[in-house]
């Protein structure tokens, strides 16, 4: 197990940001490893600066290396220039940790964050020098994992990943390792052996271990192929987060990257129940962590890390129970002495009446209400410069459609709030190619736009509102999983019918996210095991980092589905029906699958649900079948309008419920 | 009191940059040394307007991907006397493997800036598959050149700038395991050297497969003084193991 070091020297003068290749971050560990334990390469299959923040492989990478029988290290997907070199050179995929090569290591598992990295995926696993496809990989090639919220429709990648991780990890990644550490240590002899003895553990998805039918286009069934693995495979939910205070070291990177701070997870799981948003619906229920808890994060967190910087982390930040008594503490605690105590980040200066560094928090994924924007404003004291809202959709009608019930009042309330407050810039998310969207819909966007960039006008010179257009891709365990997606053509003519809209309108601009890309997206999301086949050719012709517009080559799926007679019209444009049976249902989320047709139903109607972590339970199966519940401190909804806080006379009233965000905080968080 | 107006007090660190971490760039430092001295607790300044930062004055940006064995940074505190700090030991433990404090030294109110401060440097520049006597005619070569004319790219413009002024001193060192080693010494002002410059001055031309800056030097009066013999009051505020 020789370090590559010596040979990585040579070549990292040669690449663009060597130091994605160096490790060395706060917080690394450098196991010792043994014939005795699993080693882990925990890997994310994109570049270092986007992957290093990643949550769940920290944690992950803490409790492995806590244990006395496993040890963890990290990779990153190669950039390209770096690939070039690697395999120029033969070296394979490597640890950033100690820079060992990956077939050092007994497991590869990966992240699976986002769809349109499966290809990455391909790539990883043939630079560790694996067989890429799981049934011509021997006992003693690598084994290969994957977890995460793509998981939840893994069929697109069943035939190479060897097992799938349904859910919180903190607890099964320990059983897991149990069975790979016997296996290991009874000599590593059959692969099929030790793939049978993973199928057995709760919340783990072997794809090779059952049998798939089709009948022409239409999927008939996935059923196991042994007795002894499970017809359904479950998700695994922690029923406390406070059990688990990960991570306890933050890694702390020496080179720049995204969501480069101190994140602090306040709570898991989303009741708001917005339709399109899959993480909403697959992790729940709610699970809060106590204030104390929290706090104590923060303080350590910041006194190890010495950032300047925390992100109270969940879907919808703003409905943590704790959350002014966390920032008005985390924010005055700088500069008041005696609440030094809670901001260690500081440690010494107030002592020495000196003038201390202050502490800033950010608050990805909040509603759009005038609470929110009064934590904003405590938070943003100087320097108002932009807040990023998302409403999602642009007519009432459409946010009703997809349950993110913010009413109109709500909505200019904390936009005239905002402007009235300092800020002059505006960021504004949407979706478009919605179930029933109209172009009275599209063109509402427009209009929200406009009328906020009115209201700015009242209070400042020249603001600005930037609406940010994002295609609707369906994605499996949502109310929205039978939707047929728009085609690429109607999602561009969509955009461009908006962009005319306001073309002429002074201060407002306007982006959007290419509709081709969203169908590559929509072919990985929903698509069942023949789809594999155009991952592995897109792969193959050299198709990596697909999610990055500048590599993404729309022409190579096209072509790769038409070429093994895959049909996108049926795979992505096609409405499902009740009946039919869809790639992901041996697997559960908990979530019954008539409460969603219910609910998808509800949506066709315009009918609201409200957020059952304060109001009565509709059964949606995530509570009950595992026999866990919500753990919210506090039993009434946050003050300043939210979704279910209306009057109860009524059968529904519209209140906020929408996520904000503010300026700063990555994109993605908050669609 | 208006912590803005406190009195100033600036420390010049020295520190080293080796191994791995060499591949961060000057901008990933200065967030290093950010985070380093907020873990310190020390009264280090901020600066004034909505979005303060440390007061950190940084000398000559070093390449990614080179060593230094002499690397400084000056560092504004908020306090007038810093008597009562060990700047030493409340750095210990906060930097990342591969940086390493090898001084600090109290600052005349006065002392000029590092960048305009420092007028040579040396450097230890490691050639893979070089011979010794190659290089040695090499160096005579660059020696004897009455001009030795390089072409840069700025801005798009084509600039030729003459090197030989720059090139203090240059001699083949010791052989390494892969190589051999060029000793030089490269003047900074107007406009750093840089060695990667130096080796395209001659052919054949050399590529580096490790440089290292060993020192950075200060004349004045004639005499040559290393960044940290310039300070008013050397150790004398800042902890135990100072020399």
């Amino acid at each position: 197990m020789m370090s590559l070091w010596p040979e990585l020297e040579l070549v990292l003068p040669e690449v663009s940001k060597p130091a994605r290749y160096i490790g060395g971050e706060g917080g690394m560990v450098r196991p010792t490893h043994h014939r005795s334990k699993v080693a882990w390469l925990l890997t994310y299959p994109d570049t270092y600066e986007i992957g290093i923040p990643n949550q769940g492989l920290q944690i992950l990478y803490e409790i492995l290396n806590e244990r006395e029988d496993a040890v963890a290290e990290r990779a990153y997907a190669p950039w390209v220039d770096m690939e070039q070199q690697m395999r120029s050179l033969g070296l394979p995929l490597f640890s950033v940790d100690t820079h060992m090569r990956a077939s050092d290591f007994d497991v590869l598992a990966f992240n699976l964050s986002a769809e349109l990295v499966y290809t990455n995926v391909l790539n990883c696993i043939d630079l560790a020098g694996a067989p890429v496809l799981a049934a011509e990989r021997s006992s003693q090639d690598l084994l290969i994992g994957a977890g995460g919220h793509c998981t939840y429709n893994p069929e697109p990648l069943a035939d190479f990943v060897d097992f799938f991780v349904l859910g919180d990890g903190e607890e099964v990644v320990s059983e897991i390792n149990a069975v790979i550490r016997d296996w290991k240590r009874a000599g590593k002899r059959s692969r099929h052996e030790v793939l049978r003895a993973l199928a057995t553990i709760a919340g783990v998805y072997v794809p090779s271990l059952y049998e798939v039918t089709y009948e022409g286009e239409a999927l008939v069934s996935v059923v196991p192929k042994f007795d002894d693995v499970p017809a359904v495979v479950e998700k695994r939910t922690i029923a406390d987060l406070a059990a688990w205070p990960y991570p306890k070291n933050q890694l702390v990177p020496l080179t720049e990257a995204v969501h480069d701070r101190l994140n602090v997870e306040v709570f898991r799981g989303c009741t708001r129940g917005c339709r399109f948003c899959q993480a909403g619906m697959i992790t729940r229920p709610v699970r809060e962590r106590p204030v104390d808890q929290v706090r104590t994060m923060i303080a350590d967190g910041l006194a190890r890390t010495g950032y300047d910087e925390v992100a109270l982390t969940s879907l919808s930040t703003a409905d943590f129970s704790g959350i002014e008594e966390v920032v008005s503490s985390t924010i005055n605690g700088c500069g008041d002495a005696s609440a030094s105590s809670v901001v260690g980040g500081n440690k010494g200066a107030h002592a020495q009446g000196t003038n201390p560094a202050p502490v800033a928090v950010s608050l990805p994924s909040l509603r759009v209400d005038a609470f929110t924007v009064g934590l904003a404003a405590q938070i943003q004291k100087a320097r108002r410069t932009g807040l990023t809202f998302a409403p999602e959709a642009g007519s009432w009608r459409m946010r009703r459609v997809i349950n993110k019930l913010i009413g109109e009042d709500d909505l200019y309330g904390a936009v005239e709030s905002a402007f009235s407050q300092g800020w002059r810039r505006m960021k504004l998310y949407f979706l478009t190619g919605l179930p029933t969207e109209t172009d009275e819909d599209t063109l509402a966007i427009g209009e929200l736009a406009r009328n906020c960039v009115e209201l700015g006008r009242k209070h400042t010179q020249n603001p600005s509102v930037t609406v940010s257009l994002g295609g609707f891709v369906p994605k499996p365990f949502t109310p929205f999983q039978w939707f047929g997606q728009n085609t690429v053509s109607e999602l561009q003519r969509k955009v461009f019918l908006l962009r005319d809209s306001i073309k002429r309108n002074r201060g407002v601009q306007m982006k959007w996210h290419d509709p081709k890309a969203s169908l590559a997206e929509g072919i990985a999301s929903r698509g069942d095991r023949r789809i594999g086949r155009v991952i592995y050719e897109v792969w193959q012709q050299g198709g990596t980092f697909q999610e990055w517009s500048e590599h993404f080559e729309y022409d190579r799926w096209v072509q790769a589905m038409e070429r093994h007679g895959l049909s996108v019209d049926w795979y992505v444009y096609r409405h499902r029906t009740q009946d039919e049976v869809l790639p992901w249902d041996h697997l559960s989320a908990g979530l019954h699958k008539d409460f969603l047709w219910q609910d998808w139903r509800d949506a066709l109607d315009e009918v609201g649900l409200e957020d059952c972590r304060w109001t009565p339970c509709y059964d949606c199966g995530a509570c009950t079948g595992y026999s866990i519940e919500h753990i919210v401190a506090s039993a009434v909804p946050p003050a300043g309008g939210s979704q279910g806080t209306g009057p109860p006379a009524v059968t529904f009233e519209p209140q906020s419920a929408v996520a904000v965000q503010l300026a700063g905080v990555g994109s993605k968080a908050g669609l | 009191m208006n912590p803005n107006e406190a009195p100033r007090t600036r420390i010049r660190v020295g520190f080293n940059k080796l191994g791995p971490i060499r591949f961060i760039s000057h901008r990933d430092l200065a967030r290093i040394w950010e985070r380093a001295l907020r873990r310190s607790g020390l009264p280090v300044a901020q600066t004034e307007g909505f979005s303060p930062r440390a007061k950190l004055h940084f000398g000559l940006a070093l390449a990614t991907g080179y060593e230094s064995d002499a690397e400084y940074l000056d560092v504004d505190f908020s306090v007038a006397d810093m008597a009562s700090h060990s700047v030493l030991d409340a750095l210990q433990g906060t930097l990342p493997d591969g940086i390493g404090v090898i001084g600090a030294v109290l600052l005349d109110r006065s002392s000029t800036s590092l960048q305009q401060a420092v007028t040579c440097c040396d450097w230890d520049i490691e050639l893979l598959d070089v011979a010794s006597v190659d290089l040695g005619k090499w160096v005579e070569q660059v020696r004897a050149a009455a001009t030795l004319m390089v072409t840069r790219e700025r801005k798009g413009q084509q600039i030729i700038s003459d090197l030989a002024p720059q090139v203090r001193a240059l001699e083949v060192g010791e052989p390494t395991s892969r190589g051999v080693r060029l000793l030089a010494t490269l003047g900074t002002q107007p406009r750093a050297c840089r060695p990667t410059e130096l080796l395209t001055a001659q052919e054949p031309h050399y590529r580096p497969v490790l440089v290292r800056r060993t020192r950075q030097w200060i004349e004045q009066d004639g005499a040559r003084l290393e960044p940290l013999e310039v300070g008013a009051a050397p150790a004398l505020h800042t902890g135990a193991g100072v020399q």
